[in-house]
């Protein structure tokens, strides 16, 4: 029997910390989800924002995701329109990358003469966000486990240095370690002496319910529409007044917005490619308004930077 | 005469871009060689997923020395241009030679050793490397400038003989280390020189040679189906895309419920080979068996068991998915889907989908009608109704590929006729046979050609982003494999009259002109049937030819009539025949108007002989053309051949009597006139 076969294997939980201790080893900040409704953990500025610029930025952080459309009223055991990403940020990207997140795996418990790892070539790209990168899909015995990207751009701006990202999905990765084939079987966390075990199923089910059936067929589109648009007049105004920070916020807003008019089945496939370009101006006025914010700060500190 | 190793070590690069990559590797180091005029011996380029590798033989340990005499001044020009010449070459006089009644001073220049053309050559190469997509990486991505590779390039091993070729690009120097298996064998290693290179690599679990990967697998995957009794379905496009994943490949094979196999089988294909790069296999039956193969990249410690289990679970999960779209799409009969159609729009101003799908039914039932001697219009017209409804249904919206095929097997289930279904099921590939599935595939895609022509959006040079070219040349092969007898024009202008009867469609067809439209896209098919027949061996002059006489545009007989001037254009007959033609043309040329009157009667015996001729063969030609005996038609022409031939040897045109030379030319004219019948012989090469 190969190492760590013998014991239980992590709990949701734990594998979300044990992640949390191997990345806070190699120096990366450990950060809380962005406080916003996201489609992934790309989203979080400390992705999108801090991959501008000049300036080293080593963090993880796991980030709620919602992708409305994929709700299935929990009643498919892989499927889910809220589910979490665990997302590291590694700028400039380290010359030993690849070998750091083989050993993130292996400290879940992924034993690589034992399970077959493969880098799968995916190149990434963000519509909404004007990004893009080359990497792969990790796969783990033929099932993509992680998203392992270097950006080139972001907001339609070259990533100088470069940065590794690396997302790691959840709950397939526990379903694989814990072998459930149903994601509300997933051991959330352990008993301990008379508490309980806690299953994803206890936490999420009634939520996946709920929500899969407001995305679907409870939210009022007037109210999204208007929420779109109000969210895009507000980033404007925000980018106006210099603060991309709180422009962005509603770029995320307005993106979030438009997955759910879309899951309300409500946006035509032409007015489609439409909202999504409305989406990336947003997106990317917010990444341009950044770097004006900071390009003086930036090249006082790393002279010969240039965007 | 040593040999070379170059390793070029780097993050997983894509299995579609080796191929390409060791070919660009081999001509940039040939390039580079042949720049320093070295010949070289053998290449061998090799490529895994972390490394491309070169390995030439028998390099030459320098290149060789060069003798180069630069010009200098005249003799005896002014002493002043002689003393300049010395000072630029830092020569006396007396080692200057004289040739011609010019200075040269004579350099030799010394072989460069071998080495050193290798230490630049390298970086060079690298710096040359085109990949279909690159990207930056590392700290030095702060600047612009920075390297770009398929993935970040991580290691150089660079050895000629035994030495180490020093360089250096973006901070990596070469050396003699290189690392084997990711996992089996996760250290370095060091290389001695190029034959124990591939070896070395093996005992670290890395098959070096891409080739021996590809075998590995596809034996050991078809090793791996026997052994369970199982026949593999042979994929060689798997086979090298699973050989550019792995460096150690290990066939291995698995199984899934046979509750899945209720699925289509293309279904069930498609999502082990394109999600998952596994091979399927069929059973004794021949048919699609609940087994695959996946290739992993280790010697798993237990086995392959583990590997297995979680490949089958991720496959179960897939094909659970594939049922649930399978069953509800099942749920609710093909043309419900229809509706659905409204909303997906084509190009802009060309409506729906669902307005082709009517536009594709009335012209489907129109062309049964015309043209199809079985005729079931009513049968067609529902096959072109249904055509596009699976684009709605949601297995063709997981997998796209599979448009038509679901359609048909949707059409099956719900008891539509087998015409229909084959339609449905045939309306994608190149050729389609029968009856009703052509009339429905000539429908969809001069449909599409009419609306686009009359929009003004053609192809053009590399540019076909609608795939014209490949509709019309559909639209041949189909014509042709049904050996059906229709008019292209016909077709076209009543194609442009049912979308011109929607509203929005007529709206920019407006300022249109259909004949004119018309007339193009005969000059398109004519192109694109130049370009199909070539394969055939089909002479291209010889379709212009037929096409220049006008108004021929039905494929079949075309074709029939190309095919018999080629059969005498490769007769005696024939070219000589051209060659008279050539002639007679040429002289009607010059002349120009003509003066005089014609005389009553031939002046000469050989003008009554070749008068005779074109009596009989005109009427002939003309009357074998229109029965389409091509042949017989080709007959009538070789007839005129000796006439033709003594008429020129026997009597001048150019007469000095005007009325003769009138004369003459009228026969001429009537020869020409009488080729003309058949096929335009100046548009006849040779």
């Amino acid at each position: 029997m190969a190492d760590g076969a013998d014991k239980t294997p992590l709990s949701f939980q734990d594998m979300i910390l044990t992640l949390h201790a191997y990345w806070a080893a190699r120096g990366c900040a450990i950060l809380q989800p962005y406080d916003m409704r996201v489609g992934a953990g790309t989203f979080h500025p400390s992705t999108t924002l801090r991959s501008l610029g000049p300036e080293p930025w080593n963090v993880a952080y796991v980030q709620p995701s919602r992708r409305p459309t994929d709700g299935r009223y929990g009643e498919n055991p892989n499927r889910l329109q809220h589910y979490y990403q665990y997302q590291v940020i590694l700028k400039p990207s380290p010359a030993d990358l690849q070998e750091q997140y083989l050993g993130s795996l292996a400290a879940i418990g992924i034993d690589p003469l034992l399970h077959d790892i493969r880098f799968v070539e995916d190149d990434w790209e963000s519509p909404t966000l004007g990004a893009w990168g080359l990497g792969w899909e990790v796969w783990c015995d033929g099932m993509e486990v992680t998203q392992f990207t270097y950006f080139q751009q972001m907001g339609g701006f070259d990533c100088k240095p470069v940065a590794g990202e690396l997302t790691y999905g959840l709950e397939r990765l526990a379903m694989y370690i814990q072998n459930v084939d149903n994601v509300y079987d997933l051991r959330f966390s352990d008993a301990v002496g008379d508490v309980a075990a806690v299953s994803y199923g206890d936490v999420f089910l009634e939520n996946e319910k709920q929500f899969s059936k407001w995305n679907f067929e409870v939210a009022d589109t007037g109210t999204l529409f208007a929420g779109f648009k109000a969210a895009e007049d507000e980033c404007n105004r925000a980018i106006e007044a210099g603060v991309p920070l709180a422009a962005y916020d509603q770029a995320i807003e307005a993106s979030h917005l438009f997955n759910l008019l879309q899951a309300r089945g409500v946006i035509s496939v032409q007015e489609r490619a439409n909202y999504m370009a409305r989406v990336r101006d947003l997106a990317k006025g917010s990444c341009k308004a950044w770097i004006d914010s900071q390009s003086e700060r930036w090249t006082a500190k790393y002279p010969g930077w240039t965007l | 005469m040593t040999d070379f190793l170059l390793e070029l070590r780097s993050e997983e690069i894509p299995a579609r871009m080796q191929a390409g990559a060791r070919a660009t590797l081999e001509t940039l180091f040939t390039n580079q060689m042949l720049a320093v005029d070295v010949a070289i011996g053998k290449i061998t380029v090799w490529s895994t997923p972390r490394r491309l590798a070169l390995i030439v033989r028998d390099l030459p340990l320098e290149t060789n020395a060069v003798h180069e005499d630069i010009k200098g001044p005249r003799v005896g020009a002014p002493p002043a241009a002689l003393e300049g010449f010395l000072r630029k070459t830092g020569l006396t006089q007396d080692q200057l030679v004289q040739s011609d009644g010019v200075w040269f001073a004579r350099q030799h220049k010394p072989g460069r050793p071998m080495n050193d053309v290798l230490a630049e050559a390298i970086p060079a190469i690298i710096r040359a490397f085109a990949w279909p997509k690159s990207m930056r990486w590392g700290r030095d991505s702060a600047s612009s400038e920075s390297l770009r590779w398929v993935r970040p390039l991580s290691g150089i091993v660079a050895i000629f003989g035994e030495d180490l070729i020093a360089c250096e690009v973006s901070g990596i120097s070469a050396g003699f280390a290189t690392r084997g298996h990711r996992f089996h064998c996760p250290g370095e290693i060091t290389i001695g020189s190029a034959s124990d290179y591939a070896e070395k690599l093996r005992a670290c679990h890395v098959i070096v040679d891409h080739e021996e990967r590809q075998s590995i697998i596809r034996d050991g995957a078809a090793k791996a189906a026997a052994d369970a009794g199982l026949a593999l379905v042979e994929d060689e496009g798997l086979v090298i895309e699973n050989a550019g994943l792995t460096e150690w490949p290990v066939p291995l094979l698995g199984r899934f419920d046979t509750a899945f196999l209720e699925v289509p089988p293309e279904v069930i294909q498609l999502t082990a080979r394109v999600n998952q790069k596994y091979f399927v296999v069929n059973g004794k039956d021949g048919k699609l068996a609940n087994g695959f193969v996946c290739t992993a990249n280790i010697d798993a410690v237990d086995g392959g068991k583990e590997v297995v289990a979680g490949n089958e679970k991720v496959l179960a999960a897939r094909l659970s998915d594939a049922r649930f779209f399978w069953e509800q799409d099942l749920a609710h009969p093909l043309e419900s889907y229809l509706p659905k159609l409204e909303s997906m729009l084509l190009y802009e101003g060309m409506g729906s989908l669902r307005e082709k799908a009517d536009r594709i039914s009335t012209l489907a039932g129109w062309i049964a009608e015309q043209y199809f001697p079985e005729r079931d219009p009513d049968t067609a017209r529902r096959a072109g109704l249904l055509a596009k409804a699976d684009l709605a249904t949601g297995m063709v919206g997981e997998f796209p590929e599979l448009q038509g095929v679901m359609g048909s097997y949707y059409a099956e289930k719900g008891g539509e006729k087998p015409g229909t279904v084959s339609a449905l099921q045939q309306q994608y590939v190149a050729a389609v046979e029968g009856c009703i599935p052509a009339c429905v595939a000539l429908a969809d895609r001069i449909d599409t050609l009419t609306l686009f022509f009359a929009r003004n959006i053609k192809p053009t040079g590399s540019r076909d982003p609608f795939a014209l070219r490949r509709a019309a040349l559909q639209t041949i092969q189909t014509v042709l494999v049904n050996g059906t007898r229709l008019n292209l024009k016909r077709l076209v202008q009543k194609s442009h009259e049912i979308a011109a009867a929607n509203d929005a469609i007529r709206q920019n067809l407006e300022n249109v002109d259909g004949a004119a439209v018309s007339a193009e896209l005969l000059d398109f098919f004519a192109d694109r049937l130049k370009v199909q027949q070539r394969e055939a061996g089909v002479r291209h002059d010889l379709i212009d030819a037929v096409f220049a006489l006008g108004g021929e545009d039905d494929l079949v007989r075309l074709l029939a009539r190309v095919k018999a001037l080629q059969a005498f254009m490769a007769t005696e007959d024939g070219t000589n025949l051209l060659a008279g033609y050539k002639r007679a043309a040429n002289i009607l040329k010059q002349v120009g108007e003509v003066s005089g009157n014609a005389a009553a009667t031939p002046p000469t015996d050989a003008d009554a002989v070749l008068l005779a001729a074109l009596d009989s063969a005109e009427p002939a030609a003309s009357a074998a053309v229109a029965d389409e005996r091509f042949t017989d038609a080709m007959a009538a022409l070789a007839s005129l051949r000796a006439p033709i031939d003594a008429f020129f040897d026997g009597v001048m045109v150019n007469d000095p009597d005007e009325d003769v030379r009138a004369y003459r030319l009228g026969l001429l004219s009537r020869f020409t006139g009488a080729v003309h019948g058949v096929a335009d012989f100046s548009k006849i090469e040779g």
